[in-house]
């Protein structure tokens, strides 16, 4: 159990996809402009990511990783040359499904994520957290907490951010850094808060 | 009565002001004639009309209340750099020249008020002045050329950014640190006001990121070069509260202050009188400092009550937390930004909490980093924001209830 609560709070905190390993950039710098949204995308990552890793993982377990055939009678078979092929698909069918789900159940979710579901699908944020559960070597279990907890991280992130966005809305920024330019500070700002963590052994 | 008293003063100021308005010679300096005229008068163009509230506690008259505030314990903090030193000295064989300082009579004699105060000013005013003139000049510069005024949000940022320096840091630090603080953490944002952390820390953070051997360690924080002296609170790391009492530092040392550490943050009760003036103006909320007092009390109990057989930092009672490193200085004067902190009363009851919670956590659980207050304020001012839209939110539903009932 405590195993599994540190993994946590590691996922969180001490590794944040967004501000200590700047995954997933490109929507947390286009999706933080409102608070509404941006809670509904990291919503959406949070369970985009607590599904794709654990599934990525059986996958990596039972199917691509050497001697993962050997319920086929197969033992000497490695697939995992085909991990990022077969990640991004089972990422892409995922979030599909996801995306179905959502318009048939929960429209205004679906409304407010617009383009930004399928765009999901190309978060690096999410790619990253199935690839360092490969690299990490996660059993299953561990594979459903870090997806969560990875996701949930980032989540945070993206939700202070647009806090901190909507109150620059008051600011005055120089012409020249308007826009992405003092976003890409503030990001940078914001991590040298997280730094707060770095360094902590669990 | 004042414009008669100063009339000298006034007539001066009236003949150049043509020079600074539009069209004027100096046309590009009226935030600098702004920024002195204002400083002795109040402007001509008020607020009129029922609706507002006029009040002669302007943002320029409470930045200089609180950097009169600072000033016990910036001057105890100058005491005790020449304490510290010169106890070190007369437990060594450096005699360290004191320059000219030596022809007035200034000596090393640890128990004369004079030396130890001569010595420490000669330590710190020099950083004070190239923090004061380096941030200011990037100051003016913004003001100039975006024109917007000189604030005296500085004054506060270029003190608070000092004092959390240690004695022996190198002057081109100094203002490096405060560049970056005043440009990234505030300029770059429109100025004071506008900022989302707070730029004094913002600088902090990053020289002790940047060049964290000249910030933390065991001979940064005697002037004296070359003297090893760690500070209480990592005295109390290696071996809880009974290597500091082996050190010969009480619990009441480290209240007073006359202990190694930054130059403003060693005397607690120094910090305190200042603090009680901010809160009794009003300035200082004290729902954040009460709420950041009860996150460490409630975090340090926590840890005391889980306990360690390997880290003496879970067993440091809260007292011990509450007079160690910066932590006063930064709940009475770091915490109570009203810039970079949160604005809702609710809000800050949690920034507050936050923050306490934090600091003690990387006290205590961050074997990388000796002092957390710094890094506990910077991580809380990223979710200030969040927290008061959570509390408005909050807010609004229960209203929207109350209607609907």
């Amino acid at each position: 159990m405590e195993h599994y609560l540190s993994l946590l709070l590691k996922a969180i905190f001490i590794e944040n996809m967004a501000l200590s390993f700047f995954l997933g950039m490109c929507t947390f710098l286009a999706v933080s402009k409102k608070m509404e949204t941006a809670v509904g995308l990291g919503i959406a990552v949070v369970v985009v990511q607590a599904i794709t890793i654990p599934v990525n993982n059986l996958v990596f377990q039972y199917l691509l990783k050497l001697g993962a055939l050997s319920w086929l009678g197969l033992p000497e078979i490695d697939l995992s040359f085909l991990g990022f092929i077969t990640y991004i698909g089972v990422i892409a069918a995922i979030v599909q499904i996801l995306e179905f789900f959502l318009d048939k159940y929960i429209p205004a979710l679906y409304n407010a994520l617009g383009i930004y579901l399928p765009l999901i699908t190309v978060n690096c944020a999410i790619l990253g957290g199935t690839l360092f559960m490969v690299e990490r070597e996660y059993t299953f279990n561990e594979s459903l907490v870090y997806g969560f907890g990875s996701g949930f991280g980032w989540t945070l992130a993206i939700i202070s951010l647009a806090g901190i966005r909507e109150k620059l809305k008051y600011s005055d920024v120089p012409n020249g850094l308007q826009g992405l330019g003092i976003t890409f500070i503030t990001a940078g700002l914001m991590a040298l808060g997280f730094m707060s963590f770095s360094g902590i052994q669990l | 009565m004042m414009q008669q008293k100063f009339s000298f003063l006034r007539r001066s100021l009236d003949k150049i002001a043509p020079a600074f308005h539009k069209g004027g010679k100096w046309e590009k300096y009226y935030p600098l004639y702004e920024a002195v005229d204002t400083i002795f008068y109040s402007p001509d163009s008020v607020t009129v009309g029922a609706s507002h509230v006029r009040d002669s506690l302007d943002l320029k008259r409470i930045m200089i209340t609180v950097w009169l505030c600072t000033f016990p314990a910036m001057f105890f903090g100058m005491w005790n750099i020449g304490f510290q030193a010169n106890q070190a000295i007369l437990h060594s064989a450096l005699t360290p020249d004191l320059g000219w300082l030596s022809f007035l009579g200034i000596g090393h004699d640890m128990h004369s008020f004079v030396d130890n105060f001569c010595y420490g000013a000669m330590t710190f005013i020099p950083i004070y002045c190239v923090v004061f003139i380096v941030g200011g000049a990037w100051e003016v510069l913004f003001s100039v050329i975006r024109r917007h005024e000189i604030n005296e949000g500085f004054f506060v940022t270029s003190v608070l950014f000092a004092l959390t320096l240690p004695p022996t840091i190198p002057l081109w630090q100094a203002a490096l640190g405060i560049s970056f603080g005043v440009v990234i953490g505030k300029e770059v944002f429109g100025g004071t006001g506008k900022n989302f952390l707070n730029p004094a820390l913002v600088g902090r953070a990053f020289l002790y990121f940047a060049y964290p051997a000249y910030l933390s360690g065991e001979t940064v924080f005697n002037a004296v070069e070359g003297v090893s002296s760690a500070t209480a609170l990592s005295l109390a790391q290696d071996g809880g509260v009974s290597e500091i009492l082996g050190h010969n530092i009480q619990w009441l040392d480290a209240f007073l202050g006359t202990i190694q550490g930054s130059v403003g943050e060693t005397s607690t009760v120094a910090i305190l009188i200042g603090g009680l003036i901010l809160v009794g103006m009003g300035i200082a909320s004290w729902r954040i400092i009460v709420g950041t007092f009860l996150g460490m009390l409630i975090t340090s109990l926590l840890f005391n009550w889980i306990g360690s057989d390997t880290n003496p930092m879970f067993a440091l009672p809260w007292y011990w937390h509450f007079v160690l490193g910066g932590f006063a200085f930064g709940l009475i004067f770091m915490t109570t930004d009203p810039v970079s902190s949160a604005m809702t009363h609710t809000g800050r009851w949690f920034f507050g909490l936050l923050i306490g919670f934090m600091t003690v956590l990387i006290r205590v659980i961050n074997p990388a980093y000796p002092e957390g207050i710094m890094l506990a304020i910077l991580f809380a001012n990223i979710f200030a924001p969040s927290i008061d839209y959570l509390v408005m939110r909050a807010n609004i539903k229960r209203r929207e209830a109350r209607q609907n009932v």
